[in-house]
């Protein structure tokens, strides 16, 4: 069996994110990016399923600018026997990005497809239910457990009321959640390894996938700044002041 | 404990800063065969790197010809320069020393530069590794340097393995460069082993602090280069600020104190706010708003405290043996020199030996030597180490005495008999507020279940004697807010070395000498952006 990983180039967890002056977007000038965390996650079970002997092959797919190579190298220096890029000049909105997955999956024939539940930039959390419906192929978001018997799969999903225990029939679409494993780190070795392992591009056009983009951005804004808060006495003033405010 | 993982190179470089990157370039230009390695605890290049910058590019004209057409994102010729006095509320313009004469040098962000770098040196199939600490420095059985080993990473706070817990290779050389910028950890035991510093006066330092602004728009003048000097330091402190017109409305601001300060009750990372709330200062920055921010010790001993730069089987290059040129306020050219020049001799060599004596015959030392006695001559105050200064200037440094240098964690004073000067701190309304809100801007990070990497050989000492003598400098001089004392049944000094921005000034000027800077796992610490 082989597993397909999606992999995003986002904007580390770790930068503080700031908006544009003129609102077209946030400011990537200088700043780190890494894979999507829920990516590297993502990554980490389908490793953790191919040394277990229940898959021969991990491929991780990225769709971006060259620049996606970086961190498709570094899902191969975590372990992944290839990579493909998809080749796109800007960012792909979830549909597009699924339309393209699909094109691989028909190319690869994988048993498992396995995402990160959302991208820490966007935060869609949509393109693994669209790749499923599109796909015709079964579903499960947000594992936090995976667990695989032959032609299915059990799926612990991290809903809002709790935990959600599903079994899904393989092949299938699963995003994963936060809890689900801890990524390893990175042998130095293997990256010197991952430089020779094969990456593959592939651009839209050779795909037949056509972008789209069923959703317009008007601008981008920072949070209000907060109003610097004054210190209350007691419980009196505090409802006083609520008051005053028309805030109860 | 298994056996570690091993990698062989011919040069394993510590430190992708200037000094390291440029020897990295220049040996495979040389030699293309070479394997090359270059190793970062940053979690990537550029990531660690602060400094002002302003550079002179001749080193930069020699390496890498032609970079001009293809310059690093931030680089600007400067236009002007411009030197003041501070006082309180008014300011005296002096005249531009000969030294801080910028015609033809560029105002550049160092980090963004280094990142810059780096590519060239990928592309000359250098391996570079960001993301990995050098840890430890391996032995060869003769005691020669052999390598270094790579930190473990997924270790707990108690020392225990996690599951993802991964060993740390070893990587062998028969060359080992340390570049790791002032006060590396691994320099540090190296010059203590091989006893390097044994013909030189100790070497002194400052604490730089930097902030990267975008301000109102027009008030930046790309290509202004302002340096300040005086308020609010008292006359006993070294020190001055530096403020750099970048393009975008962006400017980087930026304070720097001699760490041979006096006053136990000083709080370098308070004068640097204090400073930009200075008239002049104010009215540029206000209305704007920080971008990143960030600290690092420099080295400022120069000439006199320069270690002997070989052993066997290494080398110290840039600011790791401090080839910083102070008058000039300006290091970069002196560390991408010397890195060339290491870079030559082991071409010409493949030996560390007879690198120092080739370093003190160059244009790098003999530059170190000419302005060797302006920082100690401020050691007698402001004014006579001014007037010095500029005999020093003048003189071209011909005159035949040498002043020599001290010890940074010799020069506080007790605080039994001492009365800190009255400093008339104004109130201030800029940002950031207090240091763990500059920590913020400096998006530094560590994984907190592992190992404190500031270490204290004594814990005693900080609850006895130190409150008592200096009343815990450490929760003063840190610009990180790293240290506080904390009141639980008893006083005890907490470490939260979670903000730690990796600037070493705890593992200087600590009076006792008892704090040791260990790198933590690679990746950690600050995510400078542009600085």
């Amino acid at each position: 069996m082989k597993i397909l990983v999606g992999i995003k180039r986002v904007v580390d967890y770790n930068v503080r994110v700031r908006v544009l002056s003129d609102g077209s977007g946030v400011d990537t000038d200088g700043v780190k990016m890494s894979v999507n965390p829920f990516d590297e996650i993502a990554l980490e079970e389908a490793l953790r399923i191919r040394d277990a002997g229940n898959a021969e092959e991990v491929i991780v797919v990225s769709a971006g600018g060259d620049e996606c190579q970086q961190q498709l190298r570094t899902g191969l220096a975590m372990g992944a026997d290839r990579a493909i890029q998809i080749q796109v000049s800007e960012g792909l909105q979830p549909l597009s990005t699924a339309r393209a997955f699909l094109k691989i999956i028909e190319r690869e024939d994988p048993g498992l497809v396995i995402l990160g539940k959302q991208a820490i930039d966007d935060d869609n959390n949509q393109t693994a239910q669209m790749l499923s419906a599109l796909w015709d192929r079964p579903q499960a978001t947000s594992a936090s457990k995976l667990e695989l018997s032959g032609t299915s799969a059990t799926v612990t999903r991290e809903v809002d009321a709790g935990l959600e225990t599903i079994e899904i029939d393989l092949p299938a679409v699963i995003s994963v959640d936060l809890r689900l494993n801890e990524p390893r780190f990175v042998k130095l070795p293997d990256i010197m390894k991952a430089k020779r392992k094969p990456l593959d591009v592939a651009s839209l056009e050779e795909l037949g996938v056509a972008v789209e983009g069923n959703l317009e951005i008007g601008h981008f804004a920072p949070p209000p700044q907060r109003e610097k808060g004054i210190m209350v006495e007691d419980a009196a003033q505090l409802v006083e002041e609520l008051k005053n405010r028309g805030l109860i | 404990m298994t056996e570690r993982e091993i990698m062989e190179y011919d040069v394993i470089i510590v430190g992708a800063g200037p000094a390291g990157l440029s020897c990295a370039i220049r040996l495979k230009q040389l030699k293309p065969d070479l394997m090359v390695a270059v190793i970062e605890k940053g979690a990537e290049v550029g990531a660690h790197i602060l400094s002002g910058a302003v550079i002179e590019p001749a080193p930069l004209d020699r390496l890498l010809p032609g970079w001009r057409e293809n310059p690093p994102s931030v680089c600007i010729p400067v236009e002007k320069d411009e030197l003041w006095l501070l006082r309180q509320k008014g300011r005296i313009r002096l005249p531009t020393p000969p030294q801080q004469n910028n015609h033809d040098n560029f105002i550049v962000s160092l980090g963004s530069m280094c990142a810059w770098m780096a590519e060239k040196a990928e592309a000359l199939e250098v391996d570079i590794f960001p993301g990995y600490a050098a840890s430890e420095i391996r032995f060869t059985d003769d005691g020669a340097v052999g390598g270094v080993i790579i930190g473990d990473m997924g270790v707990d706070i108690g020392g225990n393995e996690k599951d993802t817990y991964m060993q740390g290779i070893e990587i062998h050389a028969p060359m080992t460069i340390l570049s790791e910028g002032c006060r590396g950890h691994l320099s540090k035991q190296l010059i203590r082993k091989f006893e390097l510093d044994k013909d030189c006066d100790p070497q002194t330092y400052g604490i730089g602090m930097k902030e990267l602004w975008k301000v109102q728009p027009g008030k930046s003048k790309p290509g202004l280069v302002q340096h300040t000097t005086g308020w609010p330091l008292d006359s006993k402190t070294y020190g001055g600020s530096f403020i750099y017109h970048l393009d975008k409305d962006r400017i980087a601001i930026g304070f720097v104190t001699g760490l041979d300060y006096q006053d136990p009750e000083f709080m370098p990372f308070e004068a640097f706010q204090q400073m930009k709330h200075h008239p002049m200062v104010h009215e540029l920055l206000e209305g704007g708003e920080i971008l990143s921010s960030g600290a690092r010790a420099i080295a400022e001993g120069g000439y006199q405290s320069l270690p002997k730069t070989e052993m066997p089987g290494a080398l110290l290059i840039g600011d790791a043996a401090g080839m910083l040129n102070v008058p000039k306020v300006k290091g970069t050219h002196q560390a991408m020199l010397c890195g060339m020049l290491a870079a030559e001799h082991i071409n010409d060599t493949a030996s560390s030996k007879g690198f120092d004596a080739k370093l003190r015959d160059s244009e790098i030392v003999k530059e170190l030597y000419k302005v060797r006695n302006i920082r100690p001559a401020f050691y007698k105050g402001f004014w006579r180490g001014f007037i010095r200064a500029a005999i020093e200037t003048v003189t071209m440094g011909k005159m035949p005495t040498t002043l020599s240098i001290h010890a940074d964690d010799s020069t506080l004073k007790k605080r039994d008999g001492y009365t800190p000067p009255d400093r008339k701190w104004v109130d201030r309304d800029l940002p950031p507020r207090d240091r763990l809100a500059s920590v913020y801007f400096a998006a530094t990070e560590h994984d907190e279940d592992q190992p404190v990497h500031l270490q204290i050989l004594e814990p005693d000492i900080c609850t006895t004697r130190c409150v008592e003598e200096y009343d815990n400098p450490c929760t003063r001089f840190c610009p990180a807010n790293v240290y506080e004392m904390i009141e639980d049944g008893g006083m005890r000094l907490q470490i939260n070395s979670g903000n730690c921005v990796h600037c070493k000034t705890c593992d200087i000027k600590d009076p006792y000498q008892i704090i040791n800077w260990v790198t933590p796992e690679g990746a950690c610490g600050p995510n400078y952006q542009n600085m």
